[in-house]
């Protein structure tokens, strides 16, 4: 590496510096620009859609009036039952991964299989779910198999937060623990956990909003083209509402008559996403700060 | 007694945790068995519709049709027997519904019950008749010959240039024009996607100040939170009128508007990637950069990123992956047409699109389910192998320190 010393070369040095920060920051704030745009273009063409009505009533006029409530609880259930799933779950696979298991080929064959899932689209999970819960188990088209589904698809989410947030837990507090003669259940679960649980639930809240707003995994095991009804039980199909904006604003009855309904829809699903991402942010910065006190 | 009930507590406990940890990898492996095995049958079927028959006249020498020459002789672009080794005379085609031209409906009988017989006759009558029908109405002792097509090949499919999974009587199984159509957007989306992340990237990492990062990092990843469905609905009323308009297309649904929309889509996957790796440079090795003399932006493209090239690799290679299985953006802004592409701005489809497009409507365990499970176990692969190059790249760079 041969790094130029006299002041000509310097000088240039100095340019192409200049030229290329700016155009980092140029395409940085482009990026930034490009989030904007569009959360702005949907932001504001949805408001105006949005009214008490909008959000309690059921479609209308082959879906060109009326709200969306059907398609909200339907997500609601969807969400829960995902969750319900993955939670528990995710968390104790992170612990196994994090504290429990020891360092051989099992260890690093479940590593790479939750990688493997992980990358594995979202499709792919549809056509998996249809083929195990809704043929296989007899499910049907139901909450159940798009809930299983769902989970299975936030499933690595929750254990990579749970793992990057026990991995950020110094060693020495489990070693304190265990030299008191706590068990390392008693670790785990008195020390270790409430210490990485910040972390875990920032992420926790993350995923919710991810699966709220997947529909490919749902396209085939619980989604409903039109159902104003409400379900009543977990072998109910419903709406839902990904599923309601990709119907309304592609293959709708009368497509112009429906993008009201649709940037309406495109509005809660924001609206969704936001409170998620803020909420996490939130947390994040009360529990930093509140570490950080201690 | 306590230590001991202590202990099997414990015991359970860590059997529970364990149990837990197997969950994703049963789950790969079921993913992985269902796929395949729905997947697999596609290619012991024949391309004909299943219960239907397609027959000749005993004395026509035509023995055995492929699934590509029936549907040319159904588009009438095959009209004579000479085309395809027979004798010098045209294909009379017949359909089922055609058996009103020959007989009365006395003959066929009110239920049809006299129509197997008839169908039996009409073909040993004709030497030149290319019969297609329903399998019930085969008679016992049929007149004519029934032709078997070969079953679908591996080859074929794969290599196959036409998608026409419902077509009679005998349906085109290419997923040629798929695998392009995703490789082809992908492609157009990491290009667009790769110097906006990387300078993202770049800029985050080492020049943006404490509060720009601490603004720009949460808006990344709320570019991330956004339902795929939401981008496609921003594509379907934006970009594409924005693409129909500036290029003057008849329409704006093309692979260009699905790479902008992917192209977007990946590029809080390969700037959190690729900045976390520009991280990793050893603090001395930059400040060892700058003591000879370097400036900061010699220091980043001489140091910098020569350091971290394995992990930026793997930010596109990730940024690659997420492309090729994004379906409802892509299902939404590229217009779906089969065919293999050749510019940015012609639709195209791809191989997740087609599967949620095509899944609703497929009879369970016909053809055509089959045909789009063997697509998710193409796109499953397509991801593995995805996957197994960063695991590679990654782990070759471990090597190297």
């Amino acid at each position: 590496m041969s790094f130029g010393s006299n002041p000509s070369s310097n000088k240039s040095k100095r340019l192409s510096q200049s030229i290329a920060f700016f155009i980092f920051r140029l395409l940085s704030f482009a990026v930034v620009a490009i989030l904007i745009v569009i959360l702005g273009f949907i932001l504001v063409r949805g408001i105006s859609v949005i009214s008490w009505d909008f959000l309690t009533e059921a479609p209308r006029e082959g879906m060109t009036e009326g709200g969306i409530f059907p398609a909200i609880v339907g997500t609601l259930c969807l969400v829960a039952g995902s969750m319900l799933f993955a939670f528990p779950i995710g968390i104790l696979s992170g612990i196994y991964i994090n504290e429990y298991a020891k360092d051989s080929w099992f260890k690093r064959f479940v590593k790479l299989m939750t990688n493997n899932l992980a990358g594995i689209p979202s499709i792919v999970f549809g056509l998996f779910g249809m083929a195990l819960f809704v043929h296989q188990f007899g499910f049907g088209d139901s909450i159940l198999a798009g809930s299983l589904t769902l989970g299975l698809l936030a499933l690595p989410v929750v254990i990579r937060t749970t793992e990057e947030s026990l991995k950020a837990i110094d060693n020495s507090f489990r070693i304190g623990s265990l030299a008191l003669g706590a068990t390392k259940w008693q670790t785990t679960s008195r020390v270790v956990l409430p210490m990485a649980f910040p972390n875990i639930i920032t992420g926790l809240i993350l995923s919710i909003g991810r699966v709220s707003g997947e529909t490919a995994p749902i396209l085939f095991t619980v989604a409903a083209y039109f159902l104003p009804k409400l379900p009543t039980s977990i072998f109910d199909q419903v709406m839902a509402l990904p599923y309601h904006l990709y119907v309304i604003s592609t293959s709708g009855t009368n497509i112009e008559a429906s993008r009201a309904m649709a940037y309406g829809t495109a509005f809660v699903l924001i609206v969704i996403v936001l409170v998620a991402n803020l909420l996490a942010n939130w947390l994040r910065r009360y529990f930093g700060n509140k570490v950080k006190m201690h | 007694m306590k230590r001991y009930f202590n202990n099997l507590g414990e015991r359970v406990i860590e059997g529970l945790i364990t149990l837990s940890g197997t969950v994703t990898s049963i789950t790969v492996l079921l993913i992985v068995f269902f796929l395949f095995k729905e997947g697999l049958g596609v290619f012991s079927q024949t391309p004909v519709a299943e219960g239907s028959v397609i027959a000749v006249n005993k004395q026509n020498p035509v023995k055995e049709l492929t699934a590509s020459q029936v549907k040319e002789i159904f588009d009438q672009n095959i009209t004579n027997w000479n085309q395809l080794g027979g004798a010098n005379a045209p294909i009379k085609l017949f359909e089922v519904d055609d058996i009103t031209d020959y007989y009365t409906e006395e003959q066929i009988g009110s239920n049809f019950e006299y129509l197997p017989q008839r169908l039996s006759e009409l073909v040993a009558k004709d030497p030149t008749i290319l019969a297609f029908f329903p399998e019930e109405y085969l008679a016992k002792d049929f007149a004519g010959r029934r032709i078997e097509l070969d079953n679908i090949s591996v080859g074929g499919f794969l290599g196959g240039k036409e998608w026409y999974p419902t077509i009679q009587p005998a349906v085109q199984l290419g997923v040629l024009p798929l695998i392009l159509g995703t490789l082809w957007v992908s492609l157009g989306a990491i290009l667009i996607a790769l110097p906006l992340g990387l300078a993202t990237s770049i800029y985050l990492a080492e020049i943006a100040n404490p509060k720009v990062r601490n603004f720009l990092k949460p808006v990344i990843e709320l570019l991330a939170g956004i339902p795929s469905v939401v981008y496609g609905f921003f594509g379907l009323v934006v970009i594409v009128p924005l693409i129909q308009d500036v290029f003057g297309l008849p329409v704006g649904e093309t692979a260009l508007a699905g790479s902008i929309i992917l192209g977007i889509m990946a590029l809080p996957t390969i700037i959190s990637v690729s900045e976390d790796a520009m991280r990793t440079t050893p603090r001395a090795m930059k400040e060892a950069s700058l003591a000879l003399g370097a400036n900061k932006w010699q220091t980043i493209y001489r140091v910098i990123i020569p350091y971290s090239i394995s992990g930026i690799s793997t930010a596109a290679i990730l940024g690659i992956g997420r492309a090729i299985g994004e379906t409802m953006a892509v299902l939404m802004v590229t217009g779906n047409a089969s065919v293999i592409p050749h510019t940015f701005l012609e639709p195209v489809r791809t191989i997740p699109a087609t599967i949620a497009a095509e899944l609703g409507e497929a009879p369970q365990g016909g053809i055509h389910f089959q045909a789009l499970f063997a697509l998710g176990c193409i796109l499953f692969l397509m991801t593995l192998a995805i996957n197994m190059t960063v695991d590679l790249v990654s782990t070759k760079k471990k090597a190297n320190r």
